[in-house]
């Protein structure tokens, strides 16, 4: 499983990047964590011409708190992630995210923004993005714009980002310190990707749950926001009567797709088991900041 | 022997760290692939896409002139330089298959099927080339389910033999229709396993060379039976056996995968012979999926008959199993039913027997041995009917089990199908078993948990394991496999033994199992053993590693070697010292006045005389200081062992996920020589058994494509869902041999999916539902439990 | 501002275990090929090639990764660890629980599996069994079953909390 011949070259600042970019074109790939596309080049199911290593772009990586928002530059590891300050206070749902990731040696390398362009259905960090309705910044060489996480996942492993582009962060807004955060999934085996998952941020007031936002994974093309189910939620005593009403109005929100290891009938329970467990989470775990 | 087994250091017994582990700690090892030889070339072999398609026409000219590529070979290359080869046993009355090649000529059928092997100066530049290979495919139809494989109307993929039907056994004793009719009750239930494969974390890897000067071929191979392939080698490829030898290196994981005969591996050797140059062969992990030998895969249809007050009349089994195109070779693709038919319910008084075994054809990967081949599919099928009957009876299973094991005085047992049990401590083991697992505290908090909506289950799996296995396996059936192995032993110049053994290392032992037994039979210090293995031309001949044979039988010749060399020692000292050889031993390397245990002469002593001193050895006497001694257990088919494994797990009804708590095992294998290995070998095949339980499954579509032939997909167990496995034993030597011991390596894998099937379905007790197929994956749990 | 072009073979210097080496190495060899066949440290190894098995594991620049997901050239000015390298209190500790609980058998996840249990005994000597199970997760073992991996990293773990 030997990657087919490309050729590789190593920008150091994002103009070098879109240099390259122009001149190369569909040819080439951005070689972010490398963790999914290595292992793709490797099974020869991709065979670019070149290669165009953003790991040496430094001013790509980094977490910073600037005007009100947390921004997660697109190369910044998910271990950084899982081991930053800024999140544990700001981000408590991307905290709660980052150790269900795969594996320890896989999170040194996979890169925050490389998962969000790849855009996986059953990763983690995209449904976060959708939850906390995070905007994804694009750059290419006539400027940056932003694309609400709701818009950029348009389908399976199709982004809004256009081919000139590049991801180079993403921003978000920091938790209230009224809200708390849950992020569930059932999974075969430890860091597995999902069958199903959830990630939900809410403020909570005894048993109500107000400006609840939540993403599935697994159970579609892209992440899902659920809004049936939310509409079933928002603002009102959560028991489990009201549970089992979200739990069915999740049919009109997920279109989950079987393999022939979990059938799409069984993901959707496990979206309905998630839910009901991160509704849990939600209403007994402490908020964030405190 | 009492006179090595009493002593109190013994290193029989004793459980010491490896010696052969240090370098793999330190990164050390030296697995076939971190070889490097002169002019070596790197082979990558194209493999069919289709499950069964004509080869029309094979156009190889751009590969052949591909940057780095020093050959291109096709079916017919190789057809003519080497032997066509049939896994067929000739003692397996009926058994048929058609001939094969290690490249497809006219057709494949399988998917992943060997078409063509590229050797380059890199692997990379040779699967660049592959993509160049053009192959002209015209697709025929593909025999994919086992079921349906002898219909009338599905295809015969070979015309030539009839039908798709590999072989049929019937094994039959007694009244097995009377006893239905006579019986107040009867269970039944239909098992079935998935096809597994063995992820040996080490691929199938081979170093082929070819030296034109002398025409000798040297291969080194991750192999667990150098000989076995020297033979192969020699025969199908037309030399001489003296001018083959072959090396097996450190080998990554064994498990019965790597005994059999695979085409991309004799098609390197292929390009090795036509270049006259290193050729290496890995195969990587996407194509391990459809190259490697699979196993398991069975449909048995069961049924027990029992009595009003629970005697157990009658036993009837219906087993089915698809295997490849091919019956593999050399062993064959029938051992899986053999054993199945053979021990269904073996440890138990079960009145009549029938047992039918049918092996089909299919357009799938090849199909073989696989560690504890076809008991833990007996196991599964007899543990769960004697859970289904206890059930019926209204019988603690535990006690149901007790009361039905062969009595002590029911030894030698012979079963229906011809093996014969020499002692089973059934009894010892079950009472063993519930103490350490405390049954009767975790039954109770079973209850307790029940009462609040958790759901434990226990369940038991008590099993035979076959081992030290005599000609009867293979030698009978015409192959050329041995069943006895071999060590020869010399003293070096300083006092110090060097061990040549036939049988192999992969990670199971084996080294520290002879260095061990040499050490204690010459009265030398372990550390002061050499143990060479895995070289024909450096060791006597020998069987190697399969089976669980290679302590009981290769220990064995050990042994013997050991106190023959200590033998000769003592005479020529006797001889020196004008005494009597019986008057003198030898402790910690050194010759001692057996008495008083006064040193007489050091070790290196005799052999300074012996070697550099003849002037001072009577002229009458010439001390041999090189012994070897062989041995075969031919008593029996096999030594039979018996244990006892049980699993404690919760069920979660909601989501269908299982959790293993806890497992335990208690088994017999005679004479232990180190409790590290084996434990730790109960525990490693235990865990391959509880994947099987879980995970692990083949996946096939109608069209004979594997769905999930990638590690992310073919799940194998981790860490993180694996328990903590207490292991236990109790002791029954065989007396087929002086050292006692039997073997251990597949006991673990031969229960442990029956005791986690059996806990599942002792959890799920309120819910009146049973699972009787392996994997249980959460949606199979869901399924029985009408959920989903 | 230099105009970048991609190449098929670049010069890289990197130190490994301590060592500093420059080759020219093309750019689709991936780092485990690079260490075993181009510097002869064969202690890594390759069991899948699609980051699922651990068996590449090795240290660059401080933290483990799979070597079968990067590439050569991409570790320029690298540190790279590997099992032939790893030197320390941490792993010869765990070097000899392994060897006295049989917690290797064939020995080809040994070295990745080595470089993961010395991560989290550097990184949370505290870890629980379950912990310690969780981290190990992503390193396949075929033939020991874990628990006695399980008991070696716990044992070293132990000893650095003992107090």
């Amino acid at each position: 499983m030997k990657a087919p011949a490309f050729s590789y070259c190593r920008p150091e600042n994002t103009g070098q990047v879109f240099d390259l970019i122009d001149l190369y074109g569909d040819d080439a790939r951005l070689l972010a964590g490398g963790q999914s596309l290595m292992a793709a080049l490797n099974m020869r199911l991709d065979a670019p011409a070149v290669l165009i290593d953003l790991n040496g772009v430094g001013e790509l990586a980094g977490i910073t708190h600037h005007n009100g928002r947390i921004r997660i530059g697109a190369m910044t590891r998910h271990a950084d992630v899982a081991d930053s300050p800024l999140v544990a206070q700001h981000l408590p749902l991307l905290a709660l995210a980052a150790p269900q990731i795969a594996h320890p040696a896989i999170r040194n390398r996979g890169t925050f923004g490389g998962s969000i362009a790849l855009a996986d259905p059953a990763a983690e960090w995209p449904a976060c993005c959708v939850a906390l309705q995070a905007d994804i910044v694009l750059a290419s060489r006539s400027g940056e714009r932003r694309v609400s996480a709701g818009a950029f996942f348009r389908g399976l492993y199709e982004t809004a980002r256009l081919s000139d582009e590049v991801l180079v962060a993403v921003e978000f807004a920091p938790a209230r310190p009224d809200e708390r955060a849950a992020c569930q999934e059932l999974a075969p085996r430890r860091g597995d990707y999902a069958w199903a998952g959830v990630a939900a941020q809410a403020a909570v007031e005894g048993l109500v749950l107000r400006d609840l936002r939540m993403a599935f994974f697994g159970v579609g093309a892209c992440p899902l926001a659920a809004p049936h189910a939310i509409a079933v939620l928002e603002g009102r005593a959560v028991t489990p009567a009201l549970i089992a009403e979200a739990q069915a109005a999740l049919e009109q929100d997920l279109e989950p797709s079987g393999d022939p290891q979990c059938s799409a009938q069984l993901r959707m329970r496990y979206a309905g088991v998630v839910l009901a467990r991160a509704l849990d989470d939600l209403l007994h775990v402490r908020s964030a900041g405190r | 022997m009492s006179t090595v087994k009493n002593k109190t250091a013994s290193p029989i017994g004793a459980a010491l760290p490896r010696s052969n582990a240090l370098r793999l700690l330190a990164g050390r090892g030296q697995y076939v692939d971190d070889i490097m030889l002169p002019r070596m070339l790197n082979a990558a072999v194209l493999r069919s896409p289709h499950a069964h398609a004509r080869i029309a026409g094979i156009n190889a000219a751009a590969a052949r002139a591909a940057p780095g590529v020093a050959c291109v070979l096709t079916g017919i290359d190789i057809a003519a330089m080497c032997e066509p080869y049939a896994g067929v046993l000739k003692h397996v009355p009926g058994m048929q298959s058609a001939p094969q090649l290690p490249l497809a000529v006219e057709r494949a059928c399988w998917q992943g099927e060997p078409v063509a092997i590229v050797a380059a100066a890199t692997r990379a530049e040779a699967e660049d080339a592959l993509a160049l290979i053009e192959v002209d495919w015209e697709e025929l139809p593909a025999v994919t389910d086992a079921e349906t494989a002898l219909d009338h109307g599905t295809p015969v993929i070979h015309p030539q033999l009839g039908s798709n039907l590999c072989f049929e056994r019937v094994v039959a004793s007694g009244d097995v229709p009377g006893a239905f009719a006579h019986a107040d009750h009867f269970v039944e239930a239909e098992f079935t396993t998935a096809r597994h494969t063995a992820v040996t974390l080490e691929p199938r890897s081979i170093i082929a060379d070819f030296n034109t000067g002398d025409r000798r071929l040297t291969v080194w191979q991750s192999t667990q039976v150098p000989y076995m392939m020297q033979w192969i080698l020699a025969h199908h490829f037309r030399l001489p056996e003296n001018q083959v030898r072959v090396i097996a290196p450190d080998v990554g994981g064994g498990f019965g995968l790597k005994i059999h005969i695979y085409g991309d591996e004799l098609a390197a050797v292929a390009a090795a012979i036509t270049l006259g140059r290193p050729v290496k062969f890995v195969a990587d992990r996407l194509e391990s999926f459809v190259g490697d030998f699979h196993a398991r895969g069975h449909r048995v249809r069961a049924r027990m008959a029992l009595s009003k007050s629970g005697d157990i009349l009658g036993v009837e089994v219906d087993d089915r199993y698809g295997i490849g195109a091919y019956s593999g070779y050399p062993r064959g693709s029938a051992n899986e039913g053999l054993q199945v038919s053979n021990l269904v319910c073996a440890g138990y008084r079960h009145g009549a027997y029938r047992a039918v075994t049918r092996a089909v054809f299919q357009n799938k990967a090849m199909y073989g041995q696989y560690r504890a081949v076809g008991h833990p599919v007996a196991c599964l099928v007899s543990e769960g009917l004697m859970d289904l009957a206890a059930a019926k009876l209204g019988a603690d299973p535990a006690e149901f089990r007790r009361r039905h094991y062969h009595g002590a005085d029911a030894y030698p047992v012979k079963l229906p199908g011809g093996p014969v049990l020499e002692r089973l401590s059934q009894h010892e083991a079950l009472d063993r078993l519930l103490e350490i697992m405390d049954y009767r505290g975790l039954r109770a908090e079973q209850a307790r948990l029940r009462g609040q909506g958790v759901y434990r289950g226990i369940g038991l799996a008590s099993f035979v394991e076959n081992s030290n296995p005599s000609a009867a396996t293979y030698g009978q059936g015409g192959v050329s496999i041995a069943s006895q192995d071999s060590c020869t032993l010399k003293l070096t110049s300083t006092g110090g033994v060097v061990a040549a053994s036939s049988i192999t290392e992969c990670g199971q032992g084996g080294h520290a199992v002879i260095q061990q037994v040499v050490a204690a039979a010459c009265g030398v210090s372990v550390e002061r053993v050499k143990v060479i293995l895995g070289d024909t031309d450096a060791t006597p001949m020998g069987g190697g590693v399969w089976g669980s044979r290679g302590t009981g039988i290769c220990g064995e010749a050990a042994l013997q070697a050991g106190k023959a060399l200590r033998a000769n020692i003592l005479a020529f000292v006797a001889r020196l010292r004008d005494s009597e050889a019986s008057l003198f031993d030898i402790r910690d390397g050194v010759v001692v006045d057996a008495a008083s245990g006064a040193e007489v002469m050091t070790l290196e002593s005799v052999a300074r005389t012996a070697y550099f001193r003849t002037d001072q050895v009577p002229k009458d006497f010439q001390p041999e200081l090189a012994v070897t001694r062989s041995f075969a257990q031919k008593t029996y088919s096999g030594a039979f062992t018996n244990g006892i494994q049980a699993s404690w797990l919760e069920v979660d009804p909601e989501t269908g996920f299982i959790r293993l708590l806890r497992h335990w095992v208690v088994d017999d294998c005679g004479t232990i020589i180190n409790p590290l290995l084996v434990d730790e070998q109960i525990r490693g095949a235990c865990v391959q058994g509880l994947g099987a339980a879980l995970y692990e499954q083949c996946l096939y579509d109608e069209y004979g494509q594997l769905l999930n032939g990638s590690l992310m997909d073919y799940r194998v167990p981790m860490a993180g869902e694996m328990p903590d496995i207490v292991v236990g034993h109790t002791v029954t030597p065989t007396v087929t041999s002086e050292l006692g011991a039997k073997g251990a390596g597949e006991a673990g894998t031969a229960g442990a999916s029956a005791a986690v099937l059996n806990a599942v379905n002792d959890a799920l007790q309120p819910f009146a539902v049973r699972i009787s197929g392996i994997p249980i994956t959460p949606g199979r749990l869901l399924h029985a439990l009408g959920k989903i | 501002m230099k105009e970048q072009r991609a190449a098929t073979e670049l010069a890289i210097t990197l130190t490994v275990n301590g060592e500093r080496t420059t080759r020219r190495v093309g750019a689709r060899r991936n780092l485990a090929d690079f260490l075993r066949e181009d510097l002869g440290l064969t202690g890594t190894h390759v069991g899948c090639e699609h980051g699922v098995c651990g068996a590449c594991t090795v240290r660059v620049d401080g933290a483990i990764v799979r070597a079968c997901l990067m590439l050569a050239v991409q570790c320029d000015g690298a540190e790279i660890v590997t099992i032939e390298g790893a030197v320390g209190d941490v792993i010869a500790d765990l070097q000899r629980e392994f060897h006295v609980r049989n917690a290797l058998q064939c020995g080809f996840c040994t070295p990745a599996m080595l470089m993961t249990a010395a991560d989290i005994v550097h990184a949370n000597p505290r870890a629980s069994r379950e912990e310690i199970r969780e981290h190990l997760s992503g390193n396949y073992c075929r033939c020991t079953g874990y628990q006695s991996i399980v008991d070696a990293v716990e044992a070293v773990c132990r000893s650095r909390t003992r107090s």
